[in-house]
């Protein structure tokens, strides 16, 4: 009796050890052959990691809709890919797992307001796309509290999320001005935000379209100002996981298409009739004339798709973040080169 | 004699030694795929496993810091100051945990009505909730319901409480040290106060009975003759708890207080090192726990009575 168990145990253990080590294999091969874009053709939809917590870049509707710039990134490249701008999943990614959430081959895309740092594109391993959105830290303080600059918040107590760049940064300004202060970290943001309107701290720090969308949320919105120093650069950008070169080129590229589509005036609503232009850049952009697309393992037209589907960079703009909206952002950096912003894409050709 | 030496294979020893042998390989085997994918994978990846990133620049700030610290210095800094924060939570929460546990324990047997059922309602209230949802209670409604610092209330001249915490005269507590210290301490309390009633109960009636009839009073049972005994019954269940409250600590994160948990999650963030940063923590945990194990191993040495 205790002879057979001890058989039967052992040889159970042998042909799980064995399974495993047969997927071990498996998805060795197929790391270091597959690109990430085969993949995702195979599997006939994305899985785009996002927030889903910040209004106007990645936020959940009562309805259960995701709506957002980095939202519509992804629904940009699955209509480019897939000509179906709904061939996406998204899944909510909180600061601290969104990474790894990236490395593990979870989610393909990562579009959750991260920003471009040296660090994150090396030694995590991160490959980031063109930014889509130019961003500077902030503060966000109470209006009687009388404090205008950072100087004024010796000593006082500041809100901040971790696990962020942003904990980072207050340091370092606060360091470089000599200034002593008492960070209140917590994990989550809905905790910082209303650790905050409780009065703990006396000022509130994130990237300054974070700190406007969440503003809207506060029990007396207009009783808060955001005050005007910049503390930080913040581009940014979505991004995918270093080795897949391919994969990166097409989300590279339908995000550039969708500047560029702006910089030609083509919009969701003339992107068809535009087809059959005059101008060869536009021809060359919708695939009427070259083969950009095969370069990217694409049809040609896949910039048209995007555009058709989701619009040009101004028309995802405002419909998360401009004028009819809650949050109500100018464009300020955010805005065509040809308008002395930043926003430029190279040429299509 | 000599033909009847049964063949090896029918010999229990061999199959003893031999199957430990096999499950021994096979875990190591185990470990080792396990090991060789994740080295491929970070490969793939471009990123290095080492610990060499604990001697970089921190660069963020700690709220609390017992020891002196400042942004520019390395990871492993900011990891001891953590660890210390957490060892200030554990002792100090063992500490109290064991004094309202032992009360609420005792005070569940009272043989006043009004007593024995406070503690009741205490038990019942604190051992059925989550702990999180107390910690933010503790944290939001009543640590930062106080008023602002230069309104605070004075308690009898030396302790004063305002929304940046509880000040005395000889030291300050933050709303995030008090709120969690406070909120492991009542939860941890709950389980430790049906941890004694159980000990006490086991102790045999007799024992009652006879330390009555030698006229001596409640109070002097309980310390003389019953809770020596109990200890007996109680002393590894409360080992238990205590480990409970130590690593209930790392819930510290959810409430603002920089435990090593947090600085830990802050660093993995930064550098992108997950499994490193998890190897510093499971270790931390582990070796905070096996020395509260040792200790009270110890002490329960100690207390056993010996049966005659």
């Amino acid at each position: 009796m205790r002879k057979s168990t001890l058989i039967l145990g052992a040889s159970l253990i042998f042909a799980i050890a064995a399974c495993g080590g047969n997927t071990a294999q498996t998805t060795n091969t197929s790391n270091t052959s597959a690109d990430r874009w085969d993949t995702v053709k195979s599997r006939g939809q994305i899985i785009c990691g996002v927030s889903g917590e910040v209004p106007g870049f990645s936020f959940v509707g009562t309805d259960g809709k995701y709506s957002g710039i980095d939202v519509d990134v992804c629904r940009a490249v699955a209509a480019a890919v897939f000509d179906n701008p709904d061939a996406v999943e998204f899944r909510n990614l909180n600061a601290k797992e969104r990474f790894t959430a990236l490395q593990t081959g979870e989610v393909d895309i990562l579009s959750r307001n991260t920003t471009w740092t040296l660090s994150r594109a090396t030694s995590v391993g991160l490959e980031f796309a063109p930014v889509v959105f130019y961003d500077g830290q902030a503060i966000m303080v109470r209006k009687n509290s009388n404090i205008k600059s950072l100087t004024d918040l010796k000593d006082k107590a500041i809100c901040v999320q971790t696990g962020t760049t942003t904990e980072q940064n207050l340091a370092d300004q606060m360091r470089k001005r000599g200034i002593t202060y008492k960070p209140v970290v917590f994990e989550d943001v809905n905790v910082t935000f209303a650790t905050y309107a409780e009065g703990r701290c006396e000022a509130v720090t994130a990237d300054r379209s974070a700190l406007v969308s969440r503003r809207t949320t506060l029990p007396k919105p207009e009783d808060n100002v955001i005050l005007d120093e910049v503390i930080s650069s913040e581009p940014l950008a979505p991004a995918v996981a270093k080795g897949n070169g391919k994969w990166r080129d097409t989300l590279t590229w339908v995000v550039y298409s969708l500047i560029k589509a702006e910089e030609l005036g083509i919009n969701s609503q003339n992107v068809a009739q535009l087809a059959t232009s005059n101008d060869p850049d536009v021809k060359r952009l919708l695939g009427t004339e070259g083969n950009l697309g095969e370069g990217l393992g694409l049809t040609n037209d896949f910039a048209a798709k995007a555009i058709k589907h989701v619009g040009n960079y101004g028309e995802i703009y405002d419909r998360n973040l401009g004028p009819k909206t809650a949050l109500n952002l100018p464009r300020g950096q955010n805005q065509q080169w040809t308008k002395g912003g930043l926003l430029y894409s190279p040429p299509f050709r | 004699m000599t033909n009847t030496k049964p063949p090896f294979w029918r010999d229990d020893r061999f199959w003893r030694i031999t199957g430990q042998l096999i499950a021994v390989f096979l875990a190591l085997a185990i470990v080792a795929m396990l090991w060789g994918n994740l080295n491929r994978n970070l490969q793939q990846l471009g990123i290095q496993f080492g610990f060499g990133f604990l001697n970089q620049q921190a660069s963020f700030d700690i709220g609390e810091t017992p020891i002196a610290y400042q942004p520019t210095d390395s990871y492993s800094r900011a990891l001891w100051v953590g660890l210390i924060n957490s060892l200030r939570i554990a002792i100090l929460g063992i500490i109290f945990t064991t004094i309202i546990g032992v009360i609420a324990g005792i005070g569940r047997l009272s043989d006043n009505w009004l007593v024995r059922n406070i503690m009741a309602v205490y038990v019942e209230v604190f051992r059925n909730t989550p702990l999180l949802l107390q910690l933010l209670f503790w944290y939001f409604a009543v640590f930062l319901s106080f008023p602002k610092i230069d309104n605070k209330i004075t308690l009898g001249g030396f302790v004063s409480l305002s929304q940046n915490g509880i000040e005395t005269l000889w030291f300050n507590l933050s709303p995030e040290f008090a709120a969690l210290l406070l909120g492991l301490t009542f939860y941890t309390g709950a389980f430790i106060a049906e941890i004694v009633r159980g000990g006490i109960g086991s102790v045999p009636k007799g024992q009652w009975e006879a330390a009555r009839s030698l006229g001596l009073k409640p109070s002097s049972i309980m310390r003389l003759i019953i809770l020596p005994q109990a200890l007996r019954v109680i002393i590894p269940p409360l080992t238990s708890q205590y480990l409970n409250l130590t690593k209930n600590s790392s819930l510290a994160i959810a409430i603002g207080y920089p435990d090593i948990y947090f600085v830990a999650s802050t660093t993995f963030n930064q550098t992108g090192k997950a499994v490193e940063v998890m190897l510093v923590l499971i270790l931390t945990y582990l070796t905070l726990s096996l020395t509260i194990s040792l200790i009270m191993n110890l002490f329960n040495r100690r207390v056993q009575i010996r049966e005659r």
